[in-house]
């Protein structure tokens, strides 16, 4: 059982798909500017990538690999308009805010690349938890940047005052700068920052390192010690 | 007439940027800009595939798919707009594999410079993004042409900047959690606020 709960909850932190293996993050960006359109769309994608996982592990015996990328995507699309449509029917405001970016989950990474890295080597079952915990990972990050883009950007979660607003007669005057589209991107790096502050192993090498200095290599040491030389 | 189609081209390239506007391809944006020869190798790539596949979707839409398109035919209350999606990406890779072949075999100078970045571009966003975004645009052929253009050039500028302070950037003391992926993402966030200033631009 434990093997089962791994696949699906390694993705939530350790392997998440937005912060570690930098995939689907074109629509994290552009969608999470309120809360309840952030949710849509994660249902939305994880809907599609945990069945086009099941699916494809489904043929994954009968499909001739050197056509495999066309069926994959093939299926994928087909999942997505599925997705688009009853979108449309049940919820066609959302589907207006959300515009093009339904339609791009067909190319997100994060389907394409379970598809190939999980999928077409383990069964169906095994499959669609993984691509269910991958879903969640990106939700997680997704669910993160939209309440606080939405809390400090209107002072509101899901429509619902939490900070009583100045117009209303409360305190807080709402910072629009959260609602800019670009402030996505410095979030998801402090997530980044703060993710890897906790889980050590995901840091990366840097190219370059500053030399510290050693009084026995270096033959005029400079006045204070804690000065830093450029390799 | 000539100012219409200048005035998509600019707006493509610097107010609705792909990548910088919309965040379209940030995938292969980030993945790919460590190295400026690649991003620029990249930038091509995509300013190449976004210029043929825009206006060719533009035609299957406005001949084949669109609400009333197929009067031509004698079908003319049929609507085929929901089969969009895939026929688009269809297109696209299809594209991308003739273009490949095309290249291989009459200009191998550009195949070899362009090399595993074509068969990577059927899974960048900013292509079917560019589709999608005339789709809702309702351009016709001409405008197309042009918008599928900016796009391109918009978005190999927007790589080839990056590429650019990454290629410094990596020379500096930063904490170590920032390291790599967490810088950038702040980086992109400020180029993006620097093209925000374009906003007002009308010709």
């Amino acid at each position: 059982m434990s093997k089962y709960s791994e696949i699906l909850f390694r993705p939530v932190f350790k392997e998440n798909p937005i912060a570690l293996q930098m995939l689907g993050i074109c629509s994290a960006l552009a969608v999470t500017s309120k809360l309840y359109p952030t949710l849509i769309m994660c249902v939305a994608l994880t809907v599609t990538v945990s069945l086009s996982n099941f699916f494809i592990s489904m043929i994954r015996n009968i499909t001739p690999s050197n056509i495999r990328i066309i069926v994959q995507m093939t299926i994928i699309s087909s999942l997505v308009i599925l997705v688009d449509q009853a979108l449309k029917a049940y919820d066609y405001e959302t589907s207006k805010t959300l515009s093009v970016f339904v339609g791009l989950i067909i190319t997100n990474c994060i389907v394409m690349g379970r598809a190939e890295a999980f999928a077409m080597q383990n069964p169906p079952g095994v499959s669609f938890l993984d691509g269910f915990g991958n879903g969640l990972g990106y939700s997680v990050i997704l669910i993160v940047l939209g309440t606080i883009r939405e809390l400090f950007g209107t002072g509101t979660i899901l429509e619902y005052e939490i900070f009583p607003l100045v117009q209303n007669g409360g305190w807080y005057v709402p910072n629009n700068f959260f609602l800019l589209p670009p402030v996505s991107f410095i979030l998801i790096g402090l997530i980044i920052w703060a993710l890897r502050a906790w889980q050590k192993d995901q840091i990366e090498e840097p190219e370059f390192k500053m030399s510290q200095n050693s009084p026995e290599i270096v033959p005029n040491p400079p006045p204070t010690p804690s000065s830093k030389a450029v390799s | 007439m000539i100012e219409n189609y200048l005035n998509i081209f600019i707006n493509a390239i610097f107010i609705e940027n792909l990548a910088l506007s919309v965040f379209l391809g940030m995938c292969t944006f980030i993945a790919i800009s460590k190295k400026i020869e690649a991003a620029i190798g990249l930038g091509i790539a995509v300013i190449v595939v976004l210029a043929i596949t825009v206006p060719i979707n533009n035609l299957i839409y406005n001949f084949i798919l669109r609400d009333g398109a197929l009067a031509w035919a004698g079908l003319s209350d049929v609507d085929l707009s929901f089969v969009g999606l895939i026929s688009y990406i269809g297109v696209i890779a299809a594209c991308v594999q003739i273009l490949e072949m095309f290249l291989d075999k009459y200009v191998p100078v550009l195949y070899n410079a362009l090399g595993i970045f074509l068969p990577l571009i059927t899974v960048n966003c900013a292509i079917l993004g560019a589709s999608l975004f005339m789709v809702e645009k309702d351009l016709y052929f001409g405008e197309s042409v042009a918008y599928g253009l900016g796009a391109g050039v918009g978005w190999a500028l927007a790589i080839t900047i990056l590429a650019g302070i990454r290629e410094k950037l990596k020379y500096s003391d930063m904490p170590e959690g920032l390291q790599g992926l967490g810088s950038t993402f702040i980086i992109v966030g400020l180029m993006s606020f620097g093209f925000m200033s374009f906003g007002g631009i009308i010709l």
